[in-house]
């Protein structure tokens, strides 16, 4: 609609005598509000709370976020420590054990062969569990013995072979003497082992035959083969480094508790390094949630302002921005990723690399949102209103048009956090990002390195894939509850 | 209409271009291999350099590579993977059967699964079969490719022993032996296709089943199931059926994490290799495939709305007049 000049003309020439004040003071309402108004967002929360799955979904996003805060903290090896005696150990909760359930307890079952049998029975703890021998025939009826044997994945570790220097030696001497617990046991004779498997093993001690077969005396007992000195007495020690240095043998987890004042067992179990699962996976969890939300904030950030120039302006700005990111935009995630870390890596760091990678393509979804918002407001009444009135830009674009669009922009911001996670958890798995370090891991990361042994440790994988399946699904029915309650005309419109 | 597709098409190649120039530059300006594989002999670095087209500045280095590209297709020749020297085109042209064999019986399968249980659910909606369909959707569409792969080889895979866990790679396609160890692959594959689908035609037909001109079909006297079928159900195809034909064009294009897990090795497990052994024209070649791909796919997506239903004109201005 247009005015034309003639039809203001009556009011062109008016002055103050035609107005008449009505009232000063107070203002000019009929009558008071008898409700508290409900503003925009607690409208939207109180819609949300009546989602209870959502509610729901939010908590457990919040109890793996702590977990991911205080992982580390609560166990006792730290994220960073590893041994690699205790790799692939199994998981084990001390509940579990306690009540005999018969799973968790970091205990496998295998079936044996007399040599194997031999050898987990000289360890002390490690069969938890023997069935009784039978005979299996095998081709050209050759019979073979086999046992079904329960093992505990953490005392099969057994004994092992350290170097100490004489001064260390003392003092894990004078603290066996003061805990009353064996730590050393003689030293193996290394002439006297015959099967070749068990030469510079330190769980081979016992007399066996070449093919590992253990010669018990007439009780059935283990014969020792440790080293004697001329009064048949075993040695505890060999002497390396013409002194310097001893070379002993001792019970693995009775070392391990003395190194580290805690027996080594794993909830979660331990990964092909003998890392803590727990605490690695609370790691990877931190980055996830770290690197995704902060890249989702930074990305909305840029998207807001190069959303709201083009939406607003219009005009060139809109039309080479599009251009470029329709351009960026076709590029495959991975080309991104790779090229990055074969940029960057080297100089600023993995972490960073991804970081800025993930930024680089996250804020174009994140503008084309905002900028379809403001196309849709910028030509209501009430922006209308506002210019007319005299309102700049500035003020227009962050007090008029934003308030508005803010809970659509928001729960894009939300729903894009999943995504992330997903991209970064796949580009870890593919290796094209390499986070393997004692300090950082992620899941992605965890589960490529678990996959080796998916058959024979599950657990390296299932304990990550667990996580990442209940953090993902969380978040998107966490973000779609969060949209449902911002717009609620959108309810059920999946995109 | 003609315009328009001559107007996106250009567009299209535009930005192909723009982006194989800037991969190219950056490829190119990368720590070349020769220092790598040269330890200091001068006259052999300097013949290698010249060999491998680096001794020239890079936009004539382009120049030439273009050149090659449009005359002879020649896109380089592998270096670190493949045998050596061999045409990048030719050993990616070894690949790409695996990849969409794999890929194809996966599309096949998925399509008409993921048609049949959305079209149930927005039927049934609200009900049990629903919220089932819901759970399904919500899982596969959230949870990583690779964790119901790792669930499958694990538990399929091993434990049952029903099939062999890696990709068997004859070159039979045809033979039981081949499809059978590509049924795990082809699972991963489809799962997350399906609940892709199903969500779309789901909220689709949702949408498409509360319409007037669905009521005004019940006044009518059309029964529940034909006012569904011929009228809901065709107006819903409306923005399926692109998607669909995008699935199509992504085909070729196949999933690297689960090539990477079932060991098929077909595109995308080449192209990881080609970045982790840095082999440069694989990892330019493969980098434009995607790129190629997502132009076509995304094209035909927009293209198609205006071929399935006339009522969407395309390209045109605020009035809507080409």
């Amino acid at each position: 609609m247009s005015y034309k000049p003639e039809q203001f003309a009556p009011y062109m020439d008016m002055d103050e005598s035609c107005f008449a004040v009505v009232r000063r003071e107070g203002s000019v309402h009929d009558k008071k509000l008898d409700t508290k108004p409900v503003g925009y967002f607690r409208d939207a929360m109180s819609r949300f709370a009546r989602n209870r799955g959502s509610v729901v979904c939010a908590f457990v996003i919040l109890i793996l976020a702590i977990y991911a805060a205080v992982g580390p903290i609560v166990s006792p090896y730290g994220g960073t420590q590893y041994d690699n005696y205790y790799s692939y150990a199994l998981p084990r909760n001390g509940l579990c054990v306690r009540l005999g359930l018969g799973f968790w307890d970091g205990c496998s079952s295998v079936t044996a062969n007399q040599q194997t049998y031999d050898y987990y029975s000289a360890i002390p703890g490690a069969i938890v569990e023997a069935s009784e021998p039978y005979e299996q025939v095998v081709d050209a009826g050759r019979k073979n013995t086999l046992y079904d044997l329960t093992i505990d994945s953490y005392a099969k570790v057994g004994y092992a072979t350290v170097l100490l220097t004489s001064k260390e030696y003392e003092a894990a001497r004078a603290y066996e003497q003061e805990q009353g617990v064996q730590l050393f046991y003689p030293v193996i004779d290394d002439s006297q082992v015959k099967y070749q498997v068990n030469k510079g093993n330190a769980n081979g001690w016992y007399l066996t035959n070449a093919k590992g077969v253990a010669q018990r005396d007439e009780n059935g007992q283990l014969q020792d083969i440790f080293l004697r000195d001329e009064n048949g007495e075993a040695l505890y020690t060999i002497s390396k480094m013409n002194g310097a240095q001893v070379q002993c043998r001792v019970l693995y987890s009775e070392w391990y508790k003395y190194q580290h004042g805690h027996e080594a067992s794993f909830l979660f179990g331990a990964d092909s390094y003998g890392y803590d699962i727990f605490a690695r996976l609370a790691l990877g969890a931190r980055l996830s949630l770290v690197l995704s939300v902060l890249v989702s904030s930074i990305s909305l950030g840029i998207g807001i302002v190069v959303g709201a120039l083009e939406g607003y302006y219009g005009g060139w700005f809109d039309l080479i921005f599009e251009r470029i990111k329709d351009i960026l935009w076709e590029v495959p995630t991975v080309v991104f990723m790779s090229l990055f870390q074969i940029y960057l890596a080297k100089k600023v760091g993995v972490i960073v690399t991804l970081f800025f990678a993930f930024i680089f393509f996250d804020w174009i979804g994140e503008s084309s949102t905002v900028r379809a918002q403001f196309y849709r407001f910028k030509g209501q009444e009430y922006v209308l209103a506002a210019r007319t009135l005299g309102a700049k830009d500035r003020r227009i674009i962050f007090r008029h048009i934003l308030p508005n669009a803010a809970g659509f922009i928001v729960t894009t911001s939300v729903l894009s956090i999943p995504g992330v996670i997903f991209t970064e958890a796949n580009m870890t798995y593919l290796g094209i990002v390499n986070l393997q370090s004692s300090t950082v891991t992620s899941v992605g990361t965890m589960l490529n390195n678990g996959q080796a042994a998916l058959s024979t440790y599950p657990h390296c994988v299932f304990f990550p894939a667990v996580f990442i399946s209940i953090l993902l699904i969380c978040f998107n029915i966490f973000g779609n509850g969060l949209r449902d309650a911002f717009n609620p005309s959108l309810r059920g419109v999946e995109e | 209409m003609g315009k328009y597709i001559l107007k996106r098409c250009v567009m299209m190649v535009i930005s192909g271009f723009i982006i194989m120039t800037m991969l190219f530059v950056l490829i190119r300006l990368l720590p070349n291999q020769i220092h790598a594989v040269q330890g200091g002999f001068d006259q052999a670095v300097r013949d290698m350099r010249k060999a491998w087209g680096y001794d020239e500045p890079i936009m004539v280095q382009y120049g030439i590579f273009l050149k090659k590209v449009f005359t002879e297709w020649d896109w380089g020749f592998c270096t670190t993977i493949g045998t050596f020297l061999q045409d990048v085109t030719e050993y990616l042209a070894e690949k790409l059967p695996y990849t969409v064999y794999v890929n194809v019986v996966s599309i096949v399968i998925s399509t008409p699964l993921g048609l049949i249980f959305g079209i149930l659910a927005a039927i049934f909606k609200n009900k049990w079969q629903d919220q089932a369909i819901n759970v399904f959707i919500m899982f596969f569409i959230s949870v990583p490719a690779f964790v119901y792969a790792f669930l499958l080889q694990y538990f399929v895979g091993f434990k049952l022993n029903l099939f062999p866990l890696v990709l068997n790679t004859g070159n039979d396609f045809f033979s039981w032996s081949m499809l059978r160890s590509a049924i795990m692959p082809i699972m991963a594959l489809s799962f997350g296709t399906i609940a892709g689908d199903m969500r779309l035609v789901r909220a689709e037909l949702t949408e498409t089943l509360t319409t007037d001109y669905m009521l005004m079909a019940r006044t009518k006297g059309l029964t529940y199931r034909q006012a569904t079928v011929r009228h809901a159900l065709r107006n819903s195809m409306v923005p399926l059926l692109p998607s669909f034909m995008a699935d199509v064009i992504y085909v070729i294009s196949g999933s690297m994490i689960i090539e990477q897990i079932f060991a098929i090795p077909g595109i995308g497990k080449t192209y990881l290799l080609s970045i982790t052994s840095r082999d440069y024209a694989v990892f330019m070649t493969i980098s434009m495939f995607y790129v190629a791909v997502g132009l076509v796919a995304g094209l035909l997506f927009d293209l198609s709305y205006g071929f399935i239903d006339p009522r969407i004109r395309m390209g045109g201005g605020k009035t809507n007049e080409l």
